[in-house]
């Protein structure tokens, strides 16, 4: 076991060690080559029979977002360790934002690409106006201040209807446009191509933005905060603002997942900004493995699969199964009836329960984790390797 | 063990000299420092020097207020009373924006001045000549004020929180490296990376610098990385750069607290109990690294330590405290003969 394992290691050395030298690059490649496996899936058996190739790089574009909010959540909470349960906020906040800036409500017709960034740091700013009186509170209490920002902002919008539509919300945002250049003309519902690649390039720069940042002197403040917050003072590193910085990179983020989600639906209303949201990006972080942008980007994307497209699958493939109803005493157990997608924040629940007792670092987690949490392993492994080594 | 640090040489880019320090002048001066909780007086008016260039001990038997005292420096508590300066710089009490102080001039003396106003005011006096006089009784009392600080005056800043401690982060900038008793290192990050956080305060690349990888992140990177090496060879941790911090044996972990604080380039370093849970060869070999701190690299270090052996082998002066009061003061012998201090440690029938 121990022997395959540095057999393999050195092995990919050389490999590894350009992989951490052309950081940027690798990102690219690894986007590019996603970009273009992923739209094939409609090929494979099981996949063509669930819709089209356009369903399919839409539900993508859709997967997109949530990937964006994973990563910026990754920020404030696997790198610098404040746990946000308001996250879906400053995802509010960055799609109203293009719902005012380019949409018949307001009556502007801001471009989405200016959009992008205004909406990045309206919601940095709101980072910042929530981060600065309560950054000072540590682990629970803060836990409870971001949950009731995240309560708070869809309330805001929600009741504050003369500037907001209310419980309507807002129609008729404008679609990006490229103004005939590459000959698109706009992006469309019909034409969800365009969709997929911008949320695809915005992810690759927002990666490559937190791997920069990661193996930075901000990088490591994050990580020594986290680790231990006295000594981090004591080393010079000013809590607050080093803290404050983590909060609004996760708020832009999130910000900017906003007003590409609000142009491409087109429409929102304060529903779609609950708490559920916030505890779905959550979630996406620690099944993906906190810390791990790589990992958190492939959480979000399985999960996200799981909730919008696997549930409905299962559905249709248990009723298609005809299966006789089970009788157990009083409770009958009809699979043909079963609604899947009602039971999913159960299955949800289920997953998160079963991950901490058997996988408490997710799926793919970054080597700090694993050490943190697998202690006791990690010095069986180190024993062994002193002893394959002697 | 790994090889002796006495072989070692000083990383190239060594300690940085700021402004000249001058061998026996104190580089650290506490005045009168007084700590009150509630009732208990855990530190009482204590006055205490660290000369430049010395290697100075705090000593004192259990509850003697050593911790309190030392947290006053480390700027985790702001004492109730008293000052501190070092190297010229108020760590103690100093205003925590360079704006607040000034308004306060203005607000402190504005009633008194109302009052005269309206008093002289009263009769014919119009209401521009009362702004006028207004006016000029806040700008001959603040000036007053801001001269002469009348008694209370520091005091009534701490209170209302104007004036406060140097924050750990802030001390460390002055220059003021420490390590602590419960080993506290970055434990999942390895022994490089703490060194490289050591050096947060002696780096300057921000957000924008990383994330476009601008020359002064890259440079800076790759001197910190060269730098940090150096402070692991030099306090005798070789070849465990990519270790784990927590993986590291205890005696190491010691020494990575102290290449972690060395690497802020601090000019006094406070140890609190660095040889506690160590074996005599081990601790002979800390106070040797004690004793290299001070002779290559020219840092003042200040030790807080249980272990007499340690504190009178390498200490050039040691103050004691008891009940919060400094009892004694001077050389090693002086103090180890002082009836007081054997009192303190023994109880009264043995001095």
């Amino acid at each position: 076991m121990t022997t395959t394992r540095i057999g393999l290691r050195q092995r990919l050395g050389p490999a590894r060690e350009f992989l951490r030298g052309h950081q940027s690059l690798s990102i690219t490649f690894g986007m590019a080559i996603a970009a273009v496996v992923l739209p094939l899936i409609v090929l494979i058996p099981p996949f063509n029979g669930f819709g089209t190739q356009k369903d399919f790089v839409g539900g993508f574009a859709d997967a997109g977002v949530f990937v964006l909010l994973a990563i910026g959540l990754n920020v404030v909470v696997g790198l610098a360790g404040l746990l946000d349960l308001g996250y879906a906020a400053f995802f509010a906040i960055g799609a109203y934002t293009m719902a005012y800036g380019a949409s018949g409500y307001s009556g502007l017709d801001t471009p989405f690409w200016i959009m992008i960034v205004v909406g990045a740091f309206v919601a940095a700013v709101f980072g910042l106006l929530l981060g600065a009186p309560t950054l000072r509170l540590r682990g629970d209490y803060l836990a409870i201040v971001t949950l009731g920002f995240g309560e708070i902002v869809p309330l805001v919008f929600l009741n504050a209807d003369t500037y907001t539509n209310g419980t309507n919300g807002i129609t008729g945002i404008a679609q990006p446009s490229l103004y005939g250049l590459a000959g698109i003309n706009g992006f469309g519902f019909t034409n969800p191509w365009p969709y997929y690649i911008t949320v695809l390039l915005i992810i690759t720069i927002a990666t490559m933005l937190v791997y920069r940042l990661q193996d930075s002197r901000l990088g490591r403040a994050w990580v020594a905060l986290r680790e231990d917050e006295l000594a981090a003072a004591s080393m010079g590193i000013n809590t607050v603002s080093t803290k404050l910085l983590a909060f609004a990179i996760g708020a832009s983020t999130a910000g900017l997942a906003g007003v590409f989600y609000s142009a491409k639906l087109a429409s929102i209303t304060p529903q779609q900004f609950e708490f559920q949201v916030s505890f779905t990006a959550l979630a996406m972080v620690v099944l993906g493995g906190m810390g791990n942008t790589w990992g958190v980007i492939l959480g979000a994307f399985i999960v996200y699969e799981i909730q919008s497209q696997g549930l409905h699958q299962l559905d249709a493939f248990a009723k298609s199964l005809h299966a006789p109803p089970i009788s157990l005493g009083p409770i009958t157990l009809d699979l043909s009836t079963i609604n899947f997608i009602n039971y999913q924040y159960l299955l949800f629940g289920l997953a998160l329960v079963l991950m901490m007792l058997l996988r408490p670092e997710g799926l793919f987690p970054s080597r700090r984790r694993r050490e943190e949490l697998h202690e006791a392993a990690a010095d069986v492994e180190a024993t062994a390797e002193v002893i394959s080594q002697a | 063990m790994t090889a002796s640090p006495a072989s070692q040489s000083p990383p190239a880019a060594g300690v940085s000299s700021g402004s000249p320090i001058v061998a026996g002048e104190a580089i650290l001066q506490a005045r009168r420092i007084t700590k009150q909780f509630g009732g208990l007086v855990a530190v009482r008016e204590v006055d205490f020097d660290v000369p430049a260039g010395a290697i100075v001990s705090l000593i004192g038997p259990n509850g003697a207020g050593k911790t309190t005292f030392f947290n006053v420096i480390a700027g985790l508590t702001d004492p109730t009373g008293g000052v501190i300066d070092f190297l010229g710089e108020r760590m103690v009490a100093r205003p925590v924006r360079a704006w607040a102080e000034p308004i306060f001039w203005f607000v402190l003396p504005l009633p008194v001045a109302l009052l005269a106003a309206i008093a002289f005011g009263v009769g014919a006096a119009t209401v521009g000549e009362v702004v006028g006089l207004v006016a000029i009784g806040l700008l001959v009392s603040s000036l007053l004020v801001a001269v002469v600080r009348p008694p209370g005056y520091v005091h009534l800043l701490r209170r209302v929180g104007i004036f406060r401690s140097a924050r750990p982060h802030e001390i460390i900038a002055l220059g003021i490296g420490r390590t602590f008793q419960n080993i506290r290192l970055f434990q999942n990050m390895t022994a490089l990376e703490n060194v490289i956080v050591g050096m947060h305060t002696r780096t300057r690349a921000g957000l924008l610098d990383a994330a476009l990888r601008l020359p002064r992140h890259m440079a800076e990177e790759k001197e910190s990385r060269e730098k940090a090496r150096g402070w692991l060879r030099y306090v005798g941790l070789r070849g465990r750069d990519d270790e784990l911090a927590r993986n590291l044996p205890y005696g190491d972990q010691r020494r990575l607290e102290i290449a972690r604080a060395l690497a802020s380039q601090p000019k006094l370093l406070l140890l609190d109990e660095p040889t506690a849970g160590m074996n005599p060869s081990e601790t002979t070999q800390m106070t040797g690294l004690f004793e290299q701190i001070r002779s290559e690299l020219g840092i003042t270090v200040l030790l807080i330590e249980h272990d007499m052996r340690v504190v009178m082998g390498v200490s050039d002066r040691v103050t004691v405290l008891d009940h919060g009061e400094k009892i004694a003061e001077g050389a090693p012998d002086v103090v180890r003969a002082d009836p007081r201090v054997i009192e303190a440690y023994l109880g009264k029938g043995a001095a």
